[in-house]
């Protein structure tokens, strides 16, 4: 879609070496936060968005494991893109995604049990999220591991960033808290307000990024007929 | 007339180009032709033109209302006062529920048409007529008892989410006033159901009866359809329930006026009885015998009467802009919502009124049944040619 800015491939003849953080490597990081942002321009992994923005810390520690298995699997398979047969690559790309979504898993569930209650199978699922496999396929397999860790960590961090908005708006409409802290005073609710019981469903965070990508689309105009 | 005239005239240049107020035009536009009639004239070509334009259709919609919305405010009063078991007369029922209503109404229009203002002024087009409808289907679909700040927020969400991101009014792809309905449905689920259909604000003296209940219809048809008022009141509309969808008869008065002035297709209304009826049909036809309490077992004519069926069928499913628009597609659209009123209404006891999900889902599908009516009849030319 509209990966194609990101795909030119890597020129083959470098003749000086390039710096750790050049203007293209910039831009690579930078383009996924807002132009290029996975969530509301490229419109993958909209399924967890739906489902673990109720609350921000779920949230939070959801976006920080994409960002892991983003940034890493991108590393890896930039790494050793040269030695995969091209006709198994998805399944190559798979075992390493597997294998690092595995870790994150565990992780949780050794050190933060209850948020990994909270977040069920939508950690496993990130083996299926459509940015990883979206950027493995488009961006890593024809780019330096540098360049490709960088956008890894581009795009989880992009992806995270809708994610937390989302579950702020969610979280404060729907339960009037933020990480479980009570913002909206006894008095207000005293006075008759009473928490959207609709933020607290799925349908809130197509409202809310649908409003989003309305906001961003009429602020940046790069985004005008982009699809 | 003139004075008006001449002042509007004497107001004019300062919101035209170049004047005072420039930005401010759309407003001091909606002003000026809801006065008068606009002095467009066709630049190119050759059209016809109809005094029936969007102003007229939308007003013609609001005249069919004002019977549901002033038996609407009698009847809150009626059953607050039954609720305390007081006689009083028909004015007092009358001016009770006057003030009331009234309120929510006001919030209602004054919030909607303030965000399509702000629209207009931001996107520098024409306000629209859409909203003098939705601004008083909304009211009239609500609870009595609901919070002004409710009745607020969802008229700004049905404009905003509704009719504005998608381009404004003709624009929109469900009806907006039943989006309001169905926002304030699922955020606050708690002042849509139970026991909030009567005003039980205290009377002094008064304690509320022993015979009072807050269920409608629509909760005794769940455990035993017998339970249920006569039919004469459901049909004139003395239950409780909604505002101005209790009674039938009103109903029948405006579907009278929409149909005689063409504002409404009587095509989709007809289908949409003709669904009701032949699903409530089949459905006494297969009813278990062993349990008589079946909510499968209620007369089919009883579908027709209870809940806000005619309400929904008359004003919300006819919306010009939402409904199927080939004829053809007409009725396969109404058939579709009454058939799923009552499979949502029989077997879906956590959404006791099917209407406005059944009319919101059928509007969603509306535009898919346009395409398979005109694709089959280009088949069928095709097939001739």
């Amino acid at each position: 879609m509209a990966t194609e800015t990101t795909t030119t491939a890597a020129p083959s003849v470098k003749p000086k070496k390039e710096a750790l953080f050049s203007k293209k490597n910039v831009k690579t990081l930078r383009d996924p936060l807002d132009d290029n942002n996975p969530i509301t321009v490229q419109v993958l992994g909209l399924c967890s968005a739906l489902a673990v923005t109720v609350q921000v810390k779920p949230a939070l520690i959801m976006a920080l494991g994409v960002i892991f298995v983003t940034t890493f699997s991108n590393l890896i398979i930039s790494m050793i893109r040269k030695t995969i047969p091209n006709r198994i690559r998805i399944i190559v790309q798979l075992i390493v995604v597997a294998m690092l979504v595995t870790i994150v898993d565990q992780f949780l569930k050794a050190y933060m049990f209850d948020v990994s209650k909270k977040l069920a199978v939508f950690v496993g699922l990130i083996i299926t999220n459509c940015i990883i496999m979206g950027r493995l396929e488009a961006f890593a397999l024809a780019q330096k591991p540098w360049p490709s860790a960088l956008d890894g960590f581009g795009n989880g961090l992009g992806y995270g960033l809708i994610l937390v908005m989302v579950a702020v708006f969610r979280e404060f409409f729907g339960s009037g808290s933020l990480f479980g802290y009570k913002l909206v005073p006894q008095w207000a609710y005293d006075h008759g307000y009473v928490n959207n019981g609709l933020m607290v469903l799925p349908p809130a965070a197509l409202f809310i990024i649908g409003i989003y990508i309305w906001w961003q689309r009429s602020r940046n105009k790069k985004l005008i007929n982009v699809s | 007339m003139k004075i008006v005239r001449n002042a509007v005239d004497s107001l004019k240049p300062h919101f035209g180009k170049g004047g005072r107020f420039e930005k401010l035009h759309p407003a001091f536009d909606a002003l000026e032709t809801f006065l008068f009639v606009p002095g467009h004239t066709t630049e190119n070509g050759v059209h016809i033109r109809d005094a029936m334009d969007l102003k007229r259709t939308m007003f013609t919609v609001v005249v069919a209302l004002i019977p549901t919305l002033l038996f609407g405010m009698w009847n809150v009063g009626y059953q607050h006062y039954r609720a305390y078991g007081m006689e009083v007369s028909l004015l007092e029922n009358f001016m009770f529920g006057f003030w009331r209503v009234m309120p929510i109404v006001i919030v209602s229009y004054a919030v909607g048409l303030g965000v399509e203002f702000l629209f207009a002024v931001l996107k520098g087009h024409q306000i629209s007529e859409g909203y003098l409808v939705t601004g008083l289907l909304i009211p009239l679909i609500l609870p009595v008892t609901i919070p002004l700040w409710m009745v607020a927020l969802s008229a700004i969400f049905c404009t905003l989410l509704g009719k504005e991101i998608f381009g404004g009014t003709g624009m929109n792809f469900m009806n907006p006033a039943l989006l309001a309905r169905a926002f304030l449905f699922f955020a606050f689920p708690a002042y849509m159901t139970g026991d909030i259909w009567t005003d039980l604000s205290p009377e002094p003296g008064h304690a509320l009866v022993d015979a009072y209940s807050g269920a409608t219809n629509l909760v005794y048809f769940d455990e035993n359809y017998r339970q249920m008022t006569t039919v004469s009141d459901m049909f004139w509309g003395f239950e409780q329930g909604s505002i101005g969808e209790t009674s039938v008869f009103a109903i029948l008065i405006g579907a009278f006026i929409l149909i005689a002035s063409g504002v409404g297709s009587w095509k989709i209304i007809t289908a949409c009885c003709v669904g009701l009826l032949g699903m409530g049909l089949f459905l006494n036809l297969i009813a278990p015998a062993d349990i008589p309490t079946h909510p499968m077992h209620t007369p089919a004519y009883y579908h027709l009467l209870i809940g806000s069926f005619a309400f929904g069928a008359v004003y919300m499913a006819t919306d010009p802009v939402s409904a199927a628009h080939t004829e053809a597609g007409k009725w396969i659209y109404g058939i579709l919502i009454g058939a799923f009123t009552v499979i949502l209404r029989v077997f879906n006891p956590a959404y006791p009124e099917g209407v406005m999900l059944s009319i919101l889902l059928m509007n969603v599908f509306a535009p898919i049944i346009d395409h398979l009516v005109v694709e089959r009849h280009i088949k069928t030319r095709l097939k001739r040619a």
